[in-house]
């Protein structure tokens, strides 16, 4: 019958390290096996960024959903429910609802038009220059802050196997990963993470929903007896409402808004699903990847909403709260109280395998970015040989990999979901208004392209940088500072308006005319498909 | 400039103007466009109205409905529902009223090329 919650003793977690890594450790070595016998076709710049177009549309919608399935879903919406309740829930439900922009709107519009980057859709017809910096310097951004919510995601879960409480330690262990991560991309391209992302995803689902099954079969396959557990175990009636975390004051409604905002616009302007769109040979398997990853990912968030009621059930939100890794530790101790050490090392290696793969894809766009848009058509003005694109991309994902892991140390003990949700704002600010006036909008110019990327990207960050995410709070990156003027954690709701503002503003205002001819061909071919390119033969 | 992206492919020299202002094209993008914006804006009505029902109408969305699972819980699984839904219906309307018409403009253009004096030119390039 029901299994009254029995505290989970973090402490019993550090008898279990050497199991929970030697799990870990044989399936980081079978996926660099995997990424090394996918790589030995890497020769073209088609190859490595977007591994000769040769997947099909579930291999690669499944590749999606790995990409999307970062340690925000698994780790961060667990925590977020299991210790905020319904209002977890939201993350859940703004990232699912998301990919229906991506799917009518963006999605086989996008495949037709481009070739490797969202740049390339975006300076399609408007002039090259200032609009191929712009979007590659915007898709630096937004990978930028999304690197660092899934360092900090790999910061908890590792001292969470190991016990490391010390800031030094998890600093540590964050270089680790960061190392890790340079490997599976210097070596495998797009092909190598395409695979680990096939494979990781097939994991991470199948582990979820053993987990949701085994917590459903504790309460009788009964989900309000389940949310009965939740709610004697938290000793208050409000997990099941909406507004423990949001409703507290106008200003936190105001930032549940903005969060709602900046999730549903956020997914169709990340620069790292977008260039997923490119490995299919057609608009057809476009689309079906993105069919097969929305009934994936939606999948995949039902078991969340079982998972973070179960963990605040099971586990509870003070034993959660009070573990090393804090509230992305939900999960892992849900599977160290269902299933002990074995389920703990099989669950914490798939969701290091996730963090692993979403920082390889993420890194990987952020080096096709530079080396395609600001390397070859911008420094070397599209004269560069595709040799030495590809060499100029494999020194920018060093350098990116150090960044990243200097921002994961800064950014260590957030949860996961949250810092996500940042990165969302910054991308539906900087990237969503132009994508949408280009496609859809004949009159649209550059200098619309250019205000709307760059305002809505500096508002974000600005916006970011004075808000009580950075300093002035409890919680805060920086706890000893105050400079936070601006009150919403989340800069969506002013960001993004502001940045499909300007960029109506700056098309109005622009007396020079845009070429009606690429107008016309961008159209025909968004619709159409005529002339994209198709599948590589090996 | 030009967009390098694109140059040596069969559909380089067409004169997509031309193609642009043809009846079938005109039509293939009201059937795209008549799809998708009604589509987008009522999901993101839905979504919105969702969202301001779990900000300010605590007290509605508390409300219990059966056990323990309240109103609030279940307009959230249906937006997952409609998510759904949208999906499919999208698949169906395209694979039936968008990529037969989209697929004839396309064999026609690669088929026959189109000058940039509107007239089509025989044969193909390939």
């Amino acid at each position: 019958m029901i299994n009254i919650a029995t505290a989970v003793d973090v402490a019993a977690l550090k008898d279990t390290t050497l199991l929970n890594m030697g799990i870990f450790g044989l399936f980081v070595a079978v996926t660099m096996v995997i990424v090394f016998r996918a790589s030995r076709n890497n020769k073209t710049a088609a190859d490595y960024y977007a591994a000769g177009r040769s997947f099909t549309g579930s291999q690669n919608g499944t590749a999606i959903a790995g990409d999307y399935l970062s340690a925000a879903s698994f780790l961060g919406i667990t925590g977020a429910i299991a210790i905020n309740g319904y209002d977890g829930f939201m993350y859940s439900i703004g990232f699912l609802v998301a990919w229906l922009v991506a799917l009518l709107l963006v999605a086989e519009l996008l495949r037709n038009t481009g070739k490797f980057t969202m740049a390339d859709v975006l300076s399609f017809r408007l002039k090259q220059r200032p609009v191929r910096i712009a979007a590659a310097i915007s898709t630096l951004a937004v990978c930028f802050f999304y690197l660092l919510a899934q360092m900090a995601g790999a910061g908890s879960l590792i001292s969470l196997l190991l016990g490391i409480s010390d800031w030094g330690g998890q600093a540590l262990v964050i270089i680790v990963v960061g190392a890790l991560m340079i490997m599976y991309v210097l070596i495998g391209g797009m092909k190598g993470t395409t695979w680990v992302q096939i494979i990781k995803a097939i994991l991470l689902i199948a582990g979820a929903a053993v987990m949701t099954f085994w917590v459903l079969a504790i309460y009788g396959f009964n989900l309000s007896a389940l949310l009965g557990g939740a709610v004697e175990t938290a000793n208050n009636p409000a997990v099941l409402n909406p507004g423990l975390q949001y409703g507290k004051t106008e200003t936190s409604k105001l930032d549940f808004m903005s969060l709602g905002l900046a999730l549903v616009l956020g997914t169709a302007a990340l620069p790292h699903v977008l260039m997923r769109f490119y490995t299919v040979p057609t608009a057809k398997e476009a689309r079906k990847s993105v069919v097969w990853s929305i009934w994936l990912i939606g999948l995949f968030y039902l078991f969340t909403l079982v998972l973070g009621y179960g963990a605040a059930a099971l586990v509870g939100a003070d034993t959660i709260k009070s573990a090393p890794g804090g509230v992305n530790a939900a999960a892992p101790l849900l599977a160290f109280h269902l299933g002990g050490p074995l389920l703990l090392g099989f669950i914490s290696a798939v969701a290091f395998a996730t963090i692993l793969a979403v920082v390889a894809g993420l890194t990987i766009t952020a080096a096709a970015s530079f080396a395609h848009d600001i390397y070859a058509n911008v420094i070397a003005k599209g004269k560069a040989d595709a040799e030495t694109e590809v060499k100029v991309a494999r020194r920018t994902v060093v350098v990116i990999g150090i960044l990243a892991i200097l921002g994961g140390i800064l950014a260590n003990g957030q949860n996961v979901a949250f810092l996500v949700a940042l990165a969302f704002a910054v991308a539906a600010s900087a990237n969503l208004p132009t994508i949408l006036y280009s496609l859809f909008w004949r009159r649209f110019t550059t200098q619309g392209a250019v205000w709307s990327m760059y305002g809505g990207l500096g508002a974000a960050i600005v916006l970011i940088i004075f808000s009580p995410v950075v300093s002035g709070g409890p919680t805060s990156m920086i706890k000893d500072a105050h400079f936070a003027w601006f009150p919403l954690s989340n800069p969506g709701i002013v960001s993004i308006p502001l940045a499909f503002l300007l960029g109506w503003l700056g098309t109005v205002l622009d007396k020079s005319r845009e070429d009606t001819a690429k107008q016309a061909e961008m159209e025909v071919r968004s619709l159409t498909g005529v002339g994209a390119e198709k599948a590589v033969d090996h | 400039m030009g967009n390098e992206a694109h140059t040596p492919d069969a559909a380089a020299s067409v004169d997509f103007e031309q193609v642009q202002s043809t009846g079938q094209f005109q039509e293939l993008r009201k059937r795209h466009r008549s799809f998708v914006f009604p589509m987008a804006v009522a999901f993101l009505l839905w979504y919105f109205a969702y969202v301001l029902l779990a900000d300010y109408a605590v007290g509605f969305m508390s409300t219990k409905v059966w056990g323990n699972i309240n109103i609030g819980l279940i307009l959230g699984l249906l937006q997952f529902v409609s998510t759904f839904a949208i999906t499919g219906w999208y698949v169906h309307y395209s694979n039936k009223r968008l990529d037969p018409i989209a697929k004839e403009i396309r064999d026609e253009i690669e088929g026959h090329e189109f000058d940039k004096h509107g007239n089509r030119v025989g044969g193909t390039n390939k």
